[in-house]
């Protein structure tokens, strides 16, 4: 196992997968172990990686290289660094915790653990992959059992929000795929000297050739690498897809949705774009910046404006990833680290948020921000919980949520001083809404109504109290995470803007 | 003591009111008495470790003096960040302030709280305060001075919403947040800016780069402002204060701990640890916001009868003094202000307290004749009024009287009268209203028979604070009064010198290493014969330190006159306070009403605090709803509509598309397999299956063959 | 008026198209194979005509026999296929019996 590690965690979840859709329909609890066994295989890899991971070079890990279609110099070319690494990380965790978060789904169940399997593959793969090919692979892998997981086990309007997620993806993909194939036509392999998919060769500059030699061509690449990427972070305004799949989505796959794929925008961005086409970056920063403070304050003022909880963490998500993409602009160590931190940190906070919002659902049956009131008094554990995770995303500091919010605006500052400024007013909005939302669900008289509410069960808590501790830990001690990505990332600030 | 053990020691003070939260809060249920005892006695230890350190620093007797220890807390090769303790004068002071209230806070709500249902809950978080209060107090570092000011944020939240059912409850914990963190902003702007500059979180690498090398321009100015802004919000200056009188929805306890002696502080302290990083006219900012505050402040307390919320506005009042001291140039008056003030205004809380306890009702109309009734309480309250009434002898008249000198001083100085002119028409309204709360609250007859007959005096546990606090409040300001200036040994100006000296990377830091211990030496010991804080301190601490040393004789002689006259106009605008209260409420040859009837505009005006309130209401507020509820329209009805509206489009272009498709393209299909289809029907005629046929076919294409070849 | 070769092939013709329209008109198998052996010698006719008159050799008459001696085999096998068929289809007329189109 050790040699094909990044294999292993890629497709234990499909074999798992497999195993599910073999099993007669009948055994469902039979049917949910399997899928937990399969996906606590890439977690207990996800702590070796974690462990073996070398953390003073910024050079690819634990590799796997096999010729895969030869005619086209496809490869499997699998590999990791210190961007991938917290990832791989977060997207392992997410995964088994969802798992024992969707216990209690109850329709057809062989088919929702298949494909949720079927999709932690898909990000596993598409955060390991080095080969450009193999990368669009997984991520058009992934997007089909998302589809599904929102279009069949969602909410009311799970049709419409399957199909909006499902086509602005697919949007992105296709401008993906466009790029893809104008890298390979004109990235020359070094050793063979004929077309590649080689993320590392398309990385080097000098590979480059034909039509990458013209800048309009290259800004064209860019656009559409960006604007693909855009979709899936979900830069403004691009984002709508992101509260309508949020609502309808069951709360599993609001994590995931928010934890991981969220996250394969900007992994995209810094994996791909970036590296690729520096010049370009470099050219992007201005008007990066102004999107993620655009993310920023319209997503907080949206969320402000919402009476469904799930919404109002959807928006925050859009608000967050702001500071992801003003980290990225900044283009210096405290931005780029700080931002990466910042995907990492908001995936563990914003599936503290969904499961809490999932907890509340399983038991009143909706969401409505104005419908709740004095839980407090009700269930005082689940408030705790819940106010940690909120607080958590408000910034608070020994909270880690605070260290990479700090760190991008003390990245950011430097290079884009008065879009800075105009970002650093989400720390206001952002206390507004969460605090707001607090008081009208939390605080004030009780509801007679939910007199009965039974308080957060051993399993929820087993979901949450994991990632409490990682978002705790990380905040007081964030080295530990900045320790895995800083010299990748240090590496890449280096080639990017030399 | 040595560095290490004193480092030790105040790491130890700072962890274990964070034991206390961490214990109570997971386990408070299951200990016996729900764990009060605990919480209480951890902070008795850090209470007694405080004062350990404070002794040494009595010992050392130099403000200068600095234990600097740290860790790398953040490493990403250029980009690091340390987290540090910091422990000197200033330090040790602040530690024995929070200590001492918060372990005197401990014991006095084991009484008060007695009974509620998250008594465990109330012990925890006032651990978990008291952790992030002393965490701002030591931190080495804007970046950690920053992360404990929004930690106890959180605790202040947490304490103004204990009793969160309480519909005002809540919205007041949500108000105290938000304002505060508009607040917090622009402290994050300031630090932001000083890092992009110097590269530094840590104050006095701070202090020596910005020396050695100042922003220009306004920048300086703006970040000065910046951080100013966090004291504004902390420390409840206007415009910025409209949380705290909302914070008394608190219990009792927590408005004496956080939002009287400590929390509020905070902004001070910022400030006057950060001195060296405010310019002049960053100063000028915060001696005005001080002056304003403290008159808008002490106007308002005249005229509330919630006799928490009369306490609210004097405690924003005196925050204006403390921090105008910083803003016109005597900065560890305003230091000693906030030392003293402490302790009585902690008293006047706890005392409050006390009487809220007794007779169930925090309106002063409803309470009246209590002193029988509660002797300890009344006689401990009336210390803290004189105290902050600025009487003579009582700490809080050697304190405000350094801060008014200061002013003076400023004003004769720099021709900035209104500072003075504010802060000495608050002192004397400090008086009046103040006595007109004792006289309300425990003098004349009772106005509630009810109340009065069920009211009692507490039990030792809330006594016993109380007369802590009474002597503290009478000895604070040091046996003799200040006289002998035991206050300098620990808060004096920045030695600018000696600090760029010390810092690392400092030109010729090797050579001048040893110097400081000996030139500081020469530099303190006159120092000390000198007395009055108000001359030592006045020495303008603002980085403009070529123009301080030019006029100095002058303004010696100038701090000297001005020190004589704050103190006679002082005593005085004190004495009238007082006497125009004895004779409204005592005598009643004042009668408040008329007087009030008089001037129904400013009664209005006064009742409704200045309409602060409203004033956000309708704007900041109204408009931020609006525009939240403007971008969500946007985004359902705008993105989400060109969205769909793609969608839409994209379904009619389909079905035009489908129609075409089965018209034309289908058509040219289908077209195609007619045609074939009729070929073949036609051609299956010819094959009849009749030999016959064949043959008479074979034989005319044969035919028709001779005739086409003939024909060729 | 001296016998030519014209007058050969126009008796030949004739027989020819006797033959053919006998062969593209009868129903009845007896008649059909009649037809038939009138087109042969139609062209047995030819044969001779040529032979005598262009030729001048003997490869012409050969043939001719030839064709005799096939048409005999040919009417034998013929006609024992036009038995079989009276035989199991009870007639001799070509056009009922097309099983095969069936």
């Amino acid at each position: 196992m050790a040699d094909h590690l990044l294999s292993w965690m890629t497709f234990a979840p499909v074999i798992g997968a497999a195993v599910i859709a073999g099993l007669p329909g009948r055994y469902k609890d039979f049917t949910k172990w399997i899928a937990a066994a399969a996906t606590a295989v890439p977690l207990l890899l996800a702590v070796q990686l974690f462990l073996q991971f070398d953390r003073t070079t910024a050079n690819m890990q634990f590799t796997e290289h096999y010729t895969w279609i030869k005619s086209f110099n496809i490869e499997y070319f699998l590999g990791v660094d210190g961007l991938s690494v917290p990832m791989v990380l977060l997207t392992a965790l997410l995964s088994f915790l969802c798992i024992i978060a969707s216990w209690r789904i109850e329709k057809a169940v062989k088919g929702y653990f298949s494909l949720f399997l079927l999709l932690e593959a898909g990000m596993m793969g598409v955060f390991c992959a080095l080969d450009f090919f193999l990368f669009y692979v997984f991520w058009e892998v992934m997007l089909l059992p998302m589809y599904f997981l929102i279009g069949i086990w969602g909410g009311p309007r799970k049709e419409y929000a399957a199909i909006k997620f499902f086509l602005y993806t697919l949007a992105g993909s296709v401008l993906m795929l466009l790029a893809m194939i104008a890298f390979y036509y004109n990235v020359k392999d070094p050793v063979t000297g004929g077309h590649t998919f080689n993320m590392l060769h398309m990385m080097d500059q000098a590979n480059h050739g034909g039509i990458l030699a013209l800048s309009n061509v290259r800004f064209v690449i860019w656009m559409g690498l960006f604007i693909g990427f855009a979709i899936k972070v979900p830069v403004f305004p691009f984002h709508t897809w992101l509260p309508d799949a949020h609502v309808e989505a069951p709360t599993a796959v609001s994590v995931i949705l928010a934890g991981v794929l969220l996250k394969m925008g900007t992994y995209g961005l810094l994996r791909i774009s970036y590296p690729m086409l520096p010049d370009q970056a470099v050219g992007f920063m201005v008007p990066m910046a102004i999107l993620g403070a655009v993310n920023i304050l319209y997503g907080a003022f949206c969320a402000m404006a919402q009476t469904d909880m799930k919404k109002l963490v959807a928006y925050s998500s859009v608000s967050h990833m702001g500071y992801v993409l003003l980290g990225m602009s900044a283009m210096n160590e405290a931005g780029i680290n700080g931002a990466v931190l910042q995907m990492f940190n908001h995936g563990t906070i914003t599936a503290m948020m969904f499961l809490c919002v999932g907890v509340i659902y399983d038991r009143a049956h909706h969401r409505d921000i104005n419908g709740f009131g004095g839980l407090g008094l009700q269930l005082p554990v689940y408030t705790s919980v819940f106010s940690f995770a909120l607080f958590a995303a408000v910034g608070l500091p020994g909270l880690s949520g605070f260290v990479s919010e700090a760190m991008v605006f003390i990245g950011a500052f430097p290079t884009h001083r008065t879009i800075t400024i105009v970002s650093a007013l989400g720390i206001v909005v952002g206390a507004a809404y969460v605090l707001w939302m607090l008081q009208r669900v939390f605080l004030g008289e009780k509801n007679a109504k939910y007199d009965s509410l039974p308080e957060i069960s051993a399993r929820e808590l087993c979901t949450l109290v994991p990632i409490g501790i990682i978002v705790l830990v990380l905040g007081v001690y964030p080295m530990p995470v900045l320790d895995l990505m800083k010299v990748s990332l240090n590496h890449l600030i280096k080639v990017v803007a030399g | 003591m040595s560095e290490h053990a004193i480092l030790l020691t105040a790491l130890a003070i700072l962890l274990l009111p964070l034991l206390s939260y961490a214990v109570l809060f997971f386990l408070g249920k299951k200990l016996p008495r729900q764990g009060d005892w605990l919480g209480t006695g951890l902070l008795g230890v850090a209470w007694l470790l405080s004062l350990r350190i404070f002794a040494r620093f009595w010992a050392v007797g130099d403000p200068g003096l600095r234990i600097e220890g740290g860790v790398r807390w953040l490493d990403l090769g250029r980009f690091t960040a340390d987290a540090g303790i910091l422990v000197d004068g200033m330090t040790a002071v602040m530690l024995v302030v929070v200590t001492t209230v918060s372990f005197l806070v401990h014991l006095f709500s084991i009484g008060y709280m007695h009974g509620d249902r998250r008594y465990e809950r109330f012990f925890a978080f006032l651990g978990f305060f008291t952790f992030s209060m002393l965490g701002i107090v030591l931190s080495n570092s804007l970046l950690f001075l920053y992360v404990f000011w929004e930690l106890v944020g959180l605790a202040s939240y947490l304490l103004i919403g204990f009793f969160f059912h309480k519909p005002s409850a809540a919205a007041a914990n949500k108000k105290a947040f938000l304002t505060n963190r508009v607040g917090d902003f622009g402290f994050f702007l300031g630090i932001l800016i000083f890092f992009t500059a110097y590269g530094t979180f840590n104050y006095f690498e701070l202090f020596a780069a910005a020396h050695l090398d100042p922003l220009s321009g306004g920048l300086l100015t703006l970040a000065g402002v910046g951080l100013f802004m966090g004291c504004v919000g902390k420390s409840a200056q206007a415009p910025l204060h409209i949380w705290l009188p909302d914070a008394m929805e608190g219990p009792t306890p927590v408005s004496a701990l956080i939002h009287a002696a400590t929390m509020v502080a905070a902004g001070v302290y910022m400030v006057a640890r950060l001195l060296p990083l405010f310019d002049p006219n960053a100063l000028l900012v915060v001696a005005y916001v001080g002056a304003i505050t403290a008159f808008l402040g002490a106007t308002i307390a005249v005229v509330k009868t919630d006799i928490k919320k009369s306490l609210a506005y004097s405690t924003i009042s005196q925050l204006g003094y403390m921090v105008m001291a910083m803003g016109v140039g005597v900065a560890s008056a305003g230091m000693f202000h906030l030392w003293t003030h402490a302790f009585f205004k902690a008293l006047l809380f706890l005392g409050s307290g006390s009487v809220i306890h007794a007779v169930h009702t925090q309106e002063m109309p409803l309470m009246g004749g209590l002193r029988r009734k509660m002797p300890i309480t009344f006689w401990t309250f009336l210390i803290a009024t004189l105290a902050i009434s600025g009487v003579p002898f009582f700490s809080g008249f050697y304190s405000k009287d350094a801060i008014l000198a200061g002013a003076l001083a400023f004003g004769m100085t720099k021709t900035h009268y209104v500072p003075f002119l504010l802060a000495l028409i608050a002192a004397g309204l400090t008086a009046f209203y103040m006595f007109r709360m004792v006289f309300l609250t425990f003098m004349g007859k009772p106005r509630d028979e009810e109340r009065h007959h069920h009211a009692h005096e507490s039990p030792w546990t809330m006594t016993a604070p109380l007369v802590t606090l009474a002597v503290l409040a009478v000895v604070s300001s040091g046996w003799r009064g200040p006289s002998e200036g035991w206050f300098s040994r620990f808060v004096a100006p920045y030695d600018m010198a000696r600090i760029v000296a010390q810092a690392p990377g400092a030109p010729h830091a090797d050579e001048v290493h040893a110097v400081p211990a000996a030139a500081h030496d020469e530099h303190a010991l006159p120092q000390e014969p000198h007395g009055e804080p108000a001359h030592v301190e006045a020495t303008h601490e603002a980085p403009a330190h070529g123009e301080a040393a030019h006029g100095d004789a002058h303004d010696a002689h100038v701090r000297h006159q001005a020190h004589l006259t704050a103190m006679v106009l002082s005593i005085l605008v004190a004495g009238l306070g007082i006497l125009v209260s004895w004779l409204t409420y005592v005598r009643g040859r004042i009668s408040a009403p008329a007087v009030l009837a008089r001037l129904p505009r400013v009664h209005h005006v006064l009742q409704n605090m200045y309409f602060f309130d409203e004033f956000y209401a309708a704007t900041v507020y109204r408009f931020t709803l609006w525009f939240s509820w403007l971008n969500g329209a946007f985004d359902r009805l705008v993105i989400d509509g060109i969205v769909n509206g793609m969608g839409y489009l994209t379904r009619v272009l389909s079905w035009f598309a489908g129609l075409a498709d089965r018209y034309v393209v289908d058509g040219l299909v289908n077209g195609v397999g007619a045609v074939i289809q009729g070929a073949g029907e036609g051609f299956r005629r010819v094959q009849t299956g009749r030999v016959q046929s064949y043959l008479a076919y074979a034989c005319f294409s044969v035919l028709l063959l001779v005739f086409v070849f003939r024909a060729l | 008026m001296t016998v030519g070769l014209e007058h050969y092939l126009t008796v030949s013709a004739l027989l020819f198209g006797l033959g053919l329209y006998a062969v593209l008109t009868r129903r009845n198998a007896v008649a059909l194979l009649m037809g038939v052996e009138l087109i042969l010698n139609a062209a047995n006719l030819n044969f001779v005509a040529f032979a005598r008159f262009v030729d001048g050799g003997v490869e012409g008459h050969i043939v001719a026999a030839f064709v005799i001696v096939l048409a005999a085999a040919e009417a034998a096998v013929a006609l024992a296929i036009v038995l079989a068929m009276f035989r199991n289809f009870g007639t001799v007329n070509v056009d009922t019996v097309n099983r095969l189109k069936r």
